[in-house]
Order: structure tokens, then sequence, then C-alpha cells
């Protein structure tokens, strides 16, 4: 029997960017709240120094601040006809671990989704007539549109200092913006980031071909400043050790540089770290969560009883949590019933290399220090004599240059020898990388359910990831990235072009994005989802889940930027409704 | 068999080794014990000294000395190489190592039960064994254009080695060299900044507020690692 600990009022599993937005507001509405946290304690001094923190080979090749699948994993196979084998190294994504989460290591890339990006299905049926969807496309609408979301928004870029240029105040377009964002109630909190070499030189090329090009917005500070919670932040120094890394400089958003500064201080809140949650405990009605039960760093199981339990993990944890506790149907990919593991989706991303002829430096930069377009994203074109829904946006990054992952080579090059060295002293400081990132739609034969064969070191079964890419994003793909070569070819100065295109199947294997979402929808009702539009459960109503588990689809933005809004709406939704009336919200 | 406590034998064994030193006469004989505590910063962990003939035979082809400078062998890759198999990554520290072991498609990546430091060990027994049957010679033996036929087989799948894929074995080989020759000094390699020098990188500097306004200028200060300008320094992993 594990030891019975004493009751809290909420209990947030996972203490990254969700947990820390979940943990500030319940406790300003005057909760006890604890989070437990499977890895460590961190802050910005002394873990992310900048006396130590440009560590290349230890951060982003050795991976230190990701989960390690020898304690954490799942197995994946493209499609149910095969068996599944544990990822045993990371690769394709890489979740974060420790206090902050993946907030600690992202780039900072910081996106809205486009309103039509709420109505998915909806909004392409009528565009397009019913035919243009597959019949094996599982795309739900979201049971709540952009407006809703916009002050939540809001909130979330004026708690990170956002750093951009509004294309779209109130319905108006603005200059130097994206011209296809929904409406903004107002400009961002910070101006752009500097410009490096290769942006401007990508921006001018778009403008060249009638192309909307603007600034990426960045969760890198481009000023001073301080947060609604009074938090200062610091100027980024384009130091080039943004993504994989933690900032040493007070400029990166993360939990530490925006939240914890105020909700560590709290009374009412506590953190465990090293506290692996296995499971949400039910009562016998199965209808109501009595608390969870976690391993401690010695392996001694613990119950922690709690009134409110947020799922606050990773987004496929999320999902695995749900699974081993049993809460939810879990989705059948024959039957299309059920809905625990429904519509796991990713994203889709190219990249080209660009060489030019003079030196871009690309050592100085920042996480989201890009230009972009979004022309070819979302519905932001006619899909019609193209075939296919969805898109991409198109992108010249200035995110560094560390020598190792980051430096790129002409086609052709050897991968060893006198001549790659050669190659490597002549392109290093004139190279830059555009991508091509891309959305994907959900399917009926992409999913997440619990793998019969392997299991982690508690004993539990790990979760199985059967996916793949389908013919509609493929076509996406190949459409945008012509789009992108067009725009490289324009770009002047430039010597070559290395394309990496991502074609045939999905592999586990080689970087792409840590953007996995669904498998815990939200969704109008509980036949189609596994959460309300609050992101309550429908079968258990003290327990809410966040993260991009909620997403029903993918769009073709990073997800973060949704995945703050989507917290802070439901955390309003808890506040204003669910502590005075406990109780399902929809 | 008679009991002996872990101290007195200590006290024993260092009683006989000051005996030896003593009769074996000068102070300066014995030089080597002074450090008896330390290891010299090449000294190898991991790698016996056929292994490490193999390794920096292979380093010297991977990444050459030419007349754009040093290569990996004198930047100090095969130091760096030996390090991370002696630490936790060569013992795959991090990575889930249980079975059932099956050969998965190559979207499933690594299905190998074998750490890196083992793979290693197996791929460098097995290729030298191929390379003696071949070329009547172990691989460091062998002539660069023989060697560079082997390294360009073996990254084409086209040797078959008896315990491990080859190519799977050539691609941590090329992966670690490069980390080695990129990586800060402080792992061991990129000895003098080699690497560093050779394309323009400046380190581990973390302020570009200037500079990335001056477009098309060379940033003009020299590379510097976590542990300063010399380069040449290394820590213990």
């Amino acid at each position: 029997m594990a030891t019975k600990l004493a009751a809290v009022d909420a209990v947030i599993v996972g203490f990254g960017w969700t947990g820390a937005i979940i943990a500030q507001e319940l406790t300003d509405a005057g909760l006890n709240v604890l989070a437990l946290e499977r890895g460590a304690f961190r802050d910005t001094i002394p873990d992310f120094a900048p006396t130590h923190i440009q560590d290349e080979l230890r951060y982003a090749v050795r991976k230190a601040t990701f989960e390690e699948p020898e304690r954490q994993t799942l197995t994946f196979r493209n499609n149910s006809g095969e068996t599944a084998l544990p990822m045993r190294q990371l690769g394709s994504f890489m979740p974060g671990v420790g206090v902050g989460g993946g907030g600690v290591h992202w780039n900072g890339q910081n996106w809205r989704f486009l309103p039509t990006d709420f109505k998915v299905r909806s909004h392409n049926q009528q565009r397009y007539g019913k035919k243009f969807l597959a019949p094996d496309m599982t795309m739900q609408d979201w049971p709540l549109s952009y407006d809703d979301l916009e002050p939540h928004y809001d909130r979330w870029e004026y708690l990170c200092g956002i750093s951009g240029k509004a294309g779209n105040l109130g319905g108006v377009i603005q200059d130097g913006g994206n011209p296809f964002e929904g409406p903004r109630r107002r400009e961002f909190p910070n101006p752009p980031l500097k410009r490096s070499a290769a942006s401007l030189k990508f921006d001018e090329a778009a403008r060249s071909l009638g192309l909307h090009p603007f600034p990426c917005p960045a969760a890198n500070t481009s000023r001073p400043y301080k947060n609604p919670l009074g938090i200062q932040m610091g100027q980024c120094t384009y130091c080039g050790f943004c993504e994989w890394f933690g900032c040493g400089n007070y400029s990166k958003a993360s939990p530490q540089t925006t939240i914890l500064p105020v909700l560590l201080r709290k009374d009412s809140f506590r953190c465990k770290t090293d506290a692996n949650v296995i499971r949400v405990n039910l009562d016998s009605s199965g209808k109501r969560a009595t608390g969870v039960t976690y391993v401690d760093a010695q392996g001694v199981e613990l119950e922690q009883p709690a009134d409110l339990v947020v799922l606050c993990a990773y987004a496929h944890h999320n999902v695995h949590l749900l699974l081993l506790s049993g809460i939810g149907a879990p989705y059948d990919p024959t039957t299309g019933r059920g809905v625990i593991g429904k519509n796991y989706s990713y994203q889709m991303s190219a990249y080209i290399d660009v060489f030019f002829d003079e030196i871009v430096n690309p050592f100085m930069g920042a996480g989201a220090l890009g230009q972009v377009v979004d022309d070819f994203n979302g519905d932001n074109f006619d899909h019609g004599p193209h075939g296919f829904i969805g898109g991409a946006y198109l992108s010249m990054w200035t995110t560094g240059g560390r020598p190792i992952l980051q430096h790129y080579l002409p086609d052709g090059t050897p991968a060893w020898g006198s001549q790659w060295k050669r190659a490597m002293h002549e392109n290093y400081l004139r190279a830059s990388g555009m991508q091509i990132h891309g959305s994907v739609m959900s399917y009926r034969q992409n999913y997440l359910d619990l793998d019969p064969t392997y299991r982690d070191i508690y004993g539990s079964p790990l979760l199985r990831m059967t996916f793949d890419f389908q013919p509609n994003e493929h076509a996406m793909m190949k459409f945008t990235s012509q789009r992108a070569i067009e725009i490289a070819k324009a770009v002047k100065g430039v010597r070559g072009l290395h394309k990496r295109a991502r074609e045939g199947h999905y592999g586990i294997v080689e970087y792409q994005t840590t953007h996995n979402t669904g498998g815990a929808i939200l969704g109008e009702n509980p036949r189609d989802s596994a959460l309300n539009r609050y992101l309550q459960s429908w079968d258990v109503p003290n327990l809410f889940v966040m993260g991009t588990s909620a997403y029903p689809q993918n769009a073709g933005y990073n997800p973060m930027g949704t995945v703050g809004a989507l917290t802070y709406w439901a955390a309003a939704a808890m506040r204003s409704r669910y502590l005075k009336n406990p109780g399902p919200l929809a | 068999m008679p009991t002996i406590s872990r101290r007195s034998f200590l006290v024993a064994g260092g009683a006989a080794g000051i005996s030896a030193c003593a009769s074996r006469g000068t102070r300066r004989d014995v030089a080597p014990l002074d450090i008896p505590n330390e290891t010299r910063a090449d000294a190898p962990l991991f790698f016996n000294a056929e292994e490490r003939r193999f390794v920096s035979a292979a380093c010297a082809r991977l990444i050459p000395e030419d007349e754009l400078g040093p290569g990996a062998v004198q930047a100090g890759v095969p130091n760096f190489i030996d390090r991370q198999l002696a630490g936790p990554y060569g013992q795959a520290r991090t990575w889930y190592m249980q079975g059932p072991w099956r050969k998965g498609s190559e979207q499933q990546g690594y299905q190998l039960k074998f750490a890196p430091a083992e793979l290693y060990r197996l791929a460098i027994r097995n290729l030298d064994a191929y390379c003696r049957r071949q070329f009547h010679a172990a691989f460091a033996d062998m002539s660069n254009s023989d060697q560079d036929a082997v390294l360009t087989a073996l990254e084409k799948d086209s040797i078959e080695l008896v315990d491990v894929p080859g190519k799977t074995f050539f691609t941590m080989l090329l992966q670690n060299t490069t980390e080695g020759f990129l990586s800060d000094p402080m792992y061991g390699g990129n000895r003098d900044f080699a690497g560093w020098k050779l394309i323009g990188f400046p380190g581990a500097r973390y302020n570009y507020v200037e500079e990335i306004e001056q477009y098309g200028m060379s940033y003009p200060l020299p590379p510097v690692g976590l542990l300063g300008r010399r380069g040449g320094r290394t820590r213990k992993i």
C-alpha cells in the first residue's frame, strides 16, 4: 500500500509552462496547490548561467535537458500492420524534463493559429466541397473560436513579452506585420528583434515576388521588459544558444523568467521534484478523481489526495496517464469508437540551406529571429486547384550557428575528408537555413494506445504511437516547398541551395519538431472527444488536461502560443465557474 | 582462506610499494608515481592499444591534416572519443535498453542491444580482422588509399561485419569525430580551437547586440571556450 499524504486542494502533474500558469491562477483563487514534477529543480542561476550554457555537446547533442528514454519513452510504428519498437534514443521530438519543462529549451517562435484553423472541417467543406477531404480524415472543429481565445492569447503574449509587429489591429491590416493573422486587440508588448543579414535578404526577395514577409513573433525580448506579474526580463543578446538551451540572460520567456519568481514565494504553493506520477486515482464510481499516485526519487510509492487534478505533463504523457488510469474509452481505429489516443498528430517540415556570397555570421542569432511569409499557410490561399488542405509558413531563420548541428554544406559535399573540410571552411559563415513548417491533419489510422510488450521502469506498459504522413500532407509539402524554392532563387547574392525535402514515411530518428498533438482532444460531445471546451474531462469532471494533447488536429504554426492561450482560457473557466460550483462545465 | 581487512591490505600494499621504490634507487626513476591519483589528460580511459591505433588512423582519414590546418588527430579527437565512450554516452546510460530485441524498419531507428562503447569494441575487432584478411594488415597499418577504400565501403554499407552492421558503426564514428572536432575543447577535442578556427566560429560568447547589425563584417575576436582562451584544457567527464 502506498503511503497516503495529506490532501491538497489541487495537484498539478508536470511543472512546465501549463503547470506554472495553472498554479499561478489557482493559488490566486485561494487554493492550496501542489505541483509534482518528474525532473529536477532548475533556475536561471545557476543552471543556465552564461558561464557554461553555451555547450553544444552537452545540451544539444547529448540532450542534457530532455527526458531520458531509459526512464520514459514510447514505442513506434508507421501503421498497425507493423510491430511497434521502442524509441531507444531521442530523435524526432525532444520533450523536456525538469522544472520549466519545454519552456526552458524552446526557441520562442510564438504564434496564434488562424481563425480558420479552429474550424478546419466545416470551413474547408464549405469552401471546397465535402469530397475535398479524404475519407480517412478525422479532423473536428474546435469547440471554441479564435475570438474566444483572443483575450487569452493577449494575456499570454504580455506575460512573455513577445517581440513582434501586429499585422491586424482590430481588423485593420498593418504594414510590417502578418496580414493573414486574426484581429488583435493591441500591438505586441515589444518591437521585433534586430534583423539578421539573412532575414533582410529573405525579406527583400519575398517582397519582390509580391509576398508578405514579416518578423516571426519572438519570446526573446528585444528590449528590457517588466511583465504584468512585475517580473523583469533583459534584452536578448543574440548569443545563438536558444533552442535546446536554457537562457542565462532572462531574455527567453520561460516559467523561470515570467512566473516562478512570484509563484514560488506563495505559502499556498509547493512543488515536489523527482516525483513521477504513475496514475490518477478514481473513487469507486469511476467518475471522480481522488488524487494521484507517484513514485519519489527513492522509488517509494506515495498517494497524494486532491480535490482537483490537472494534468500538465507533455502531450503524449497526458494521454499515457489517462490510459494507465482507465479514464475515458481507449480509441479503436477499426471502429473509430473511443476517444483516448484519438487524432494523434504532428507537423511536417523541410529545409532549404541557402549559401550566400558574403558572410552572414549565423552564430549571432536568437531562437525566434527569422523572417516569415504566411501566404501559403492554413487557408490563406485558394486550395481549389491543388487538391490538398492545410499549408506551411516559409521562413529564413537565424537561430544560431552551433558548429556540430548547425553547419550547412552544399549539395554533393562528401561527408568526410579534405573536401568536407574545405566546404566547412568556405560555407559556415555564409550559410543560412530556410524552413517549410507545415500542418498535419488527423486520420483514423494515426493514434496512440498502450504497447502490448514493452514496459517502463515502473512496470507500466509504454505508450504506443502509430503514425505516418498521409497523401494530403505530402501534397501540401510538395506545393509549399516549391514556393519556398522560388523565394530562395529570388534572394540576391546566393550562389547555391541545398534542398532537404521531406518525403516518404515518417521516421522517429531525425529531429523534426517537438510539436506532438492530440490523443486527449477537446470537442463538442463525449462521443467524439476526451475533453469539453474548457479542457475538462467528460468522464471525470474534477480532472482537467492541459496542453497540445487537446488539439483535434495540428495547424501550420509552432503550437506554444495556442497552448498558453488555451491554458489561460481553461483557468478562467475554473476560476469563474468551476471553483464556485464544481461539476461539469459543458 | 585467511581473511584480510581492506585497511590492513592497503597498509601492507603501501609498505611494499615504498620498499620497492626505495630499492630501485633514485627518486627520478619513480617520477610517474609522483601523481598516483591523477590521470594524464590523454591517457586512454576506454580503448586498448589496438583500438586506439584504429581510431586514430580512422580519424586521420575522416578529418585529415592538410593545407587548411590541423585534422582530427591533431585536434585531439581520438582522446575525445575515448572519454565519451568511457562516460555515460558510451554506456548508453539514458537509452531505453530493455528487450525484446528485434530488427526494425529504418523509421524505427537504432534497435541494437549494444551501447556505443560495445559497438566500437566489436566493430573494431571485426574490421581489423577483415582488413587482415583483405589487405594483410591491421587498418592502422594500411596505406591511406586502402584506408579510404575501407571507410567508403563501410559508408556505402558494402562490408558485412560479423557482429555489428558496418554502416551503423561508420555513422557513429563519423558523428563522434565531428563532435570531437567541433565541441568545446574542455571535452578533449577541438584542441587549440582547431575546428572552430577552420570554420570561423568564435565560441562560447554571449553578446552580439552591436555586431548583429554590422552586416557583411567579420567578427573580430578569436575563439573562446568555456574554460577560457587556451583551448587545450580538459576536464574530467
